[in-house]
Parts: C-alpha cells; structure tokens; sequence
C-alpha cells in the first residue's frame, strides 16, 4: 500500500513520549518501505521534533496554544481537517489514544484496529494482527480490510523502538488548521495521585496481592506475611476498586510504577496493565490457583496453589527461619 | 436527565479460566459462568446514582442473542426504569463499529441527555463507547471515574497513567466511557430481580432499527481469525510439592534473593 502514514506522537512536557519510537518500528512491521510522517501538536513542540524528528520521513507540526494539553475532543477534529483521505493513523493505546482512535477512525472513514500486540507485513489491503483478549488469557489473529485507511492504535511496550538518528525529516507547518477548533469538552486540570502513608515505588520487597485472595478478610493473611517479611503489601486493580486497598498501594499502568528487587505476586493474573507498571526486572515470584494465569509468564519462579492454604504455612517458616 | 447505558454479556473473567477449544476457532464455552460485563456494571450504577440525585430516568440496552436479556434484567433491578435488547441474527459477526451503529440507532429511537458505555470489555478493544460518540457526532471522554452535574453539562474526571486523575468540564448530551472503581455497585439479590422479572424488555431488530446492511459479518471490516495461546518463552520455574514443601523452597529462595529483611 502507498497510503499516507501517519505516527501520532506523544509527548509531555518538551519530551516524546516512548511510543513514539515504538510506533515508528511497528509501522516498518506492519507497512515495511513506508514513509511515516510524524504528528506533533502541541504548544512550544519544537524540542521534541528535535527529539525524535530523525526516526521519520517527515514531520507534520501543529504548534498552537490551543493544543497545550492533548484534549482528544480538539485533536480528532484537527486531524480530519488535516489528513488526506486515505490515511493511516498509529496512535499508541494508552488512555490518549484510547480517547482519540475510534472516534477519528468513525470521522476519518477507516477501519479502526485496537490495541495491536504483534503483526505482520501487509498483505494487499489484508492487515494481519495479533490482540489479547480476556486481560492476556488467550491472544487472537484478526484480519484489517483497511483499503479506505486505518486507525490503529498499538500496546506500549509491544514493539521495539526504533532509532531515532539520520537527518530530520523535512518539518511542515500545519499549525495554521488549529485556528477556530472548538471543543464541547474543556480540559481543566490534572490532579497528580495522591502520595498517601506508604510509597510503594521505593520499597525493595513488595508483596502484592489480587482478585485470587477472594475476600476482604483474606488480606490478614498478606499482611501478616509481609510482617514476617518486613515487606510493605502493594496490590493490582481490583483491590483498590473495591476499595480494599488505597489507591497509592496499586501497582500498574493506571497505578504506581514500581522497581523492587524481589515482588510477590499473590493471586494476581498478569493483566499487562499490571505488569506494565513493574520495571528493573525483579526476582517475581507467583503464585496463583490457575496454572494458565498469564503472571507466570512474567514470573521468575511460580507456585500453582491455593493462597488460604499456602500464606499461613509459610508466614511461618519465615517466622521459624529468623 | 435521560441515561442510556450500554451494557454487554461476557464470560465472567474473574470466575472462569479462558481456554482455546480444539482448532482455535472459539474459546471453550461449556463450563462458562456468563454475567455483566464489570466496567458496564460500574455505568449502570452511575447512573442510577446521577438520576437519584438529580431526577430522571436510567434505559439499559445489551446487543446480543436472547440469553442477554438475563443480563438487561439484572441489571434493572439495580434500578434502571427500562431495558431493550438489540437482537437479530444480522447482528451476528459485526465488529465494534457495527456493534457501534446497532447502538447508535438504538439511542437515536430515544431523547438520551447521557449515554455510558463501560471502558472495555472482554475483547480489552475500548472502541465502542468512542464510536457512538462519533456516529451521533456528540462529545466523548473516555475512562471516566468521576462525574458530577455541573449546571447545564457535566464536571468529570479521566483516569490517566501514573494514577493520575484529568479533569474536563463537558457538555451535555454526550457519551462517557466508565472506569471501574469510580462507585461501589449495589448488590441485586434474588428479591430485585424478581421484582423485574415480568417487565416487559422490547425488542430491537435489523428492521426496526433501520441498519440492515451497514451491521453484521459482510460489514465488518475487521475480523478474529482464531484464538490461540501464543509460544510461551522460558516462563516461571514451577516449584511443587506439598504445602510444607513449596512453603520451605519459598522461604529458601526469599532469603537468597533478599525478600527477607
């Protein structure tokens, strides 16, 4: 295909964002030969270009106050006005291009494609992909007719980043087309989490606890282990949704991102929005009843057991072994 | 205000393992314990709780085959006043922009001020509630967990990375994707849901809706080949052995990698 491609790049505070370079290596995969062109809007954009303006053929610049805080509701009707019809859109899957992607694909006319982990080159107008379904449970081959264009937004982390050297691409003023956008939806602020009586992100042994402790009563038993440990309890999502745990204890892409030396994972299933938010590679041990649960996958060590039988036992092996 | 929600009938995650059936074209379905999509859980009682505090009226509509009106029904009895089920055999195969249309049609047969979507479901897509937006050409934010009224529109809140919150003032009628977390849903016991087992749940067709040929498999333009287990690497090492062994292995181990302090 010779359709326009585009790589949405996102950016904060004057740097790019990782998916930038990480979209530019999924495009050689999906479209190899292709010509990415760079979309950077924002206010003051200009460092980033100089960033990561060399990973591309060409960049498209929309520099306009307007667009000092990536407000999805101004960026889609931006992107309609500028992008020929036809086009191929890369949009990381984060919880920008999450608000971005279907709605631009809808206006664009092009076939929208979520959350790719893993593809293959093009086949005529044929995308081959690979998603996940049921958080990671089981992956999927899907098939993309994307012959009036595509949205397509890509996991961060999924693709390895490219190089960002070589010359710059040739840098298009487009900022003219933000004049006169409007937007039912106004951005206000953002509040930052709030750092509440632990900070998970600078403890060395995590004990993190999930959905498979079954009841609220069942976190004595975590807690008494991280006691016997002299470790702070960390926990995924679903914890914190139901209010088990505060929010400053949850670990993930929508929680903390933490760097411990050594994580128990206790009934955790290894969503990737979970392990996306543990870094440094640590000594992680699972232990989870389903023997398919996707965390053993990431773990260095895995243990297929029921955590009421196992915690009591071994809260106290610890407590013998001091 | 006037809420529609959408909402989806899934296997239920936290209560089944997902396996490929033989050959990969379907996951194993005999022993699947089905239930409300979570995220569309969390949508239904937002809602009910903005029409308990401001008046008006909560609509819950699935798409789906005919088991899914079990899941309209609980869902009422959370206290929802309507339900309608979106059904037809030319609904089957679609993708999330024909799922999309099906809802967009729906929503148009009504006067909606709000209409939630849960953030995803079980295909992890996130697309839906994004391309209804889109159709009806009203305002959208996604992964919404908080939303307050404020005056003629709404104030919300946007989870974004790193557990931070975004707050945007939109303006109504518009369409929210909801985050789980942003409530804590009722429990429905058997007495609500009895008390809604004889409402009636109309029924939405092709025909009625108006949508035959823009839904369905000839209009999907994106498609799920198979489902498969990819080629595992390395993975964890595997300790067995009784309690008391794995329990002693655990606590060896703990102890050279610097667990125990």
């Amino acid at each position: 295909m010779d359709a326009n491609l585009f790589i949405y790049v996102a950016h904060a505070e004057g740097q790019a964002d990782d998916s930038a370079l990480e979209l530019v290596s999924a495009a050689q995969t999906m479209f190899p030969g292709s010509k990415p062109v760079a979309l950077v809007a924002g206010s003051g954009v200009d460092p980033v270009i100089q960033e990561i303006g060399g990973a591309f053929d060409g960049v498209w610049k929309f520099d306009h106050a307007s667009l000092a805080y990536p407000n999805a509701e101004l960026l889609r009707p931006l992107f309609v006005k500028a992008l020929p019809a036809g086009s191929i859109v890369l949009l990381p899957h984060n919880t920008l291009g999450i608000d971005l992607g279907p709605g631009l694909s809808v206006k664009l006319g092009a076939t929208y494609v979520p959350d790719v982990v893993g593809a293959s080159a093009i086949d005529g107008t044929t995308l081959k992909i690979v998603r996940q379904e049921y958080a990671g449970q089981v992956s999927t081959h899907v098939e993309a007719t994307i012959a009036n264009g595509a949205v397509i937004t890509v996991r961060p982390g999924s693709f390895k980043p490219a190089a960002a050297s070589g010359a710059a691409g040739q840098v298009t003023d487009r900022s003219s087309d933000a004049e006169g956008l409007t937007s039912k939806r106004k951005f206000v602020e953002v509040i930052q989490a709030e750092a509440g009586d632990v900070d998970i992100t600078r403890e060395d042994v995590l004990v993190s606890v999930g959905r498979g402790i079954g009841e609220q009563e069942n976190l004595e038993l975590v807690n008494e282990l991280a006691d016997a440990m002299g470790a702070v309890v960390s926990c995924s999502r679903p914890i914190v949704d139901a209010k088990w745990l505060e929010r400053p204890r949850q670990v993930g892409t929508s929680g903390k991102t933490v760097k411990p030396k050594v994580y128990l994972a206790l009934g955790i299933s290894g969503s990737f929005q979970h392990l996306g938010g543990i870094k440094g590679n640590p000594f992680m041990l699972a232990v989870n009843k389903n023997p398919k649960a996707p965390i053993f996958q990431a773990a260095s060590v895995g243990v297929v057991a029921d955590l009421l039988e196992l915690l009591p036992v071994l809260t106290e092996k610890i407590k013998e072994s001091r | 205000m006037e809420i529609l929600v959408c909402v989806k009938r899934v296997p239920d995650s936290a209560e089944n393992e997902i396996a490929v059936a033989p050959g990969g074209a379907d996951i194993k379905r005999d022993d699947l314990v089905y239930s409300v999509n979570e995220w569309d859980n969390y949508a239904v009682e937002e809602a009910i709780q903005i029409v308990e505090r401001d008046g008006g009226n909560v609509t819950v509509i699935a798409v789906g085959d005919n088991e899914s009106e079990d899941i309209v029904r609980r869902q009422m009895a959370m206290g929802a006043s309507e339900g309608l089920l979106a059904t037809d055999s030319a609904f089957d195969g679609s993708d999330g922009l024909g799922i999309a249309t099906i809802l967009a049609a729906a929503a148009r047969k009504g006067n909606y001020d709000l209409i939630l979507t849960g953030a995803q479901a079980d295909d992890g897509a996130a697309q839906v509630g994004g391309m209804l937006a889109a159709l009806l050409d009203r305002p959208y934010a996604s992964i919404v967990n908080m939303i307050e009224t404020n005056g003629a529109g709404l104030r919300i809140g946007r989870e974004i990375e790193g557990g931070a919150q975004e707050i945007n003032e939109i303006e109504l009628p518009c369409v929210l994707s909801v985050q789980t977390g942003i409530n804590e849903p009722r429990y429905v016991g058997i007495r609500g849901i009895r008390k809604v087992a004889s409402v009636e749940i109309p029924v939405l067709d092709a025909g009625t809706l108006g949508v035959g040929d823009t839904v369905g498999a000839s209009a999907a333009k994106v498609r799920r080949v198979d489902y498969f287990v990819p080629a595992v690497g390395a993975g964890a090492e595997m300790i067995e052995g009784s309690t008391e062994e794995v329990a002693d292995k655990i606590v060896a181990l703990l102890k050279a990698k610097g667990g125990i302090k």
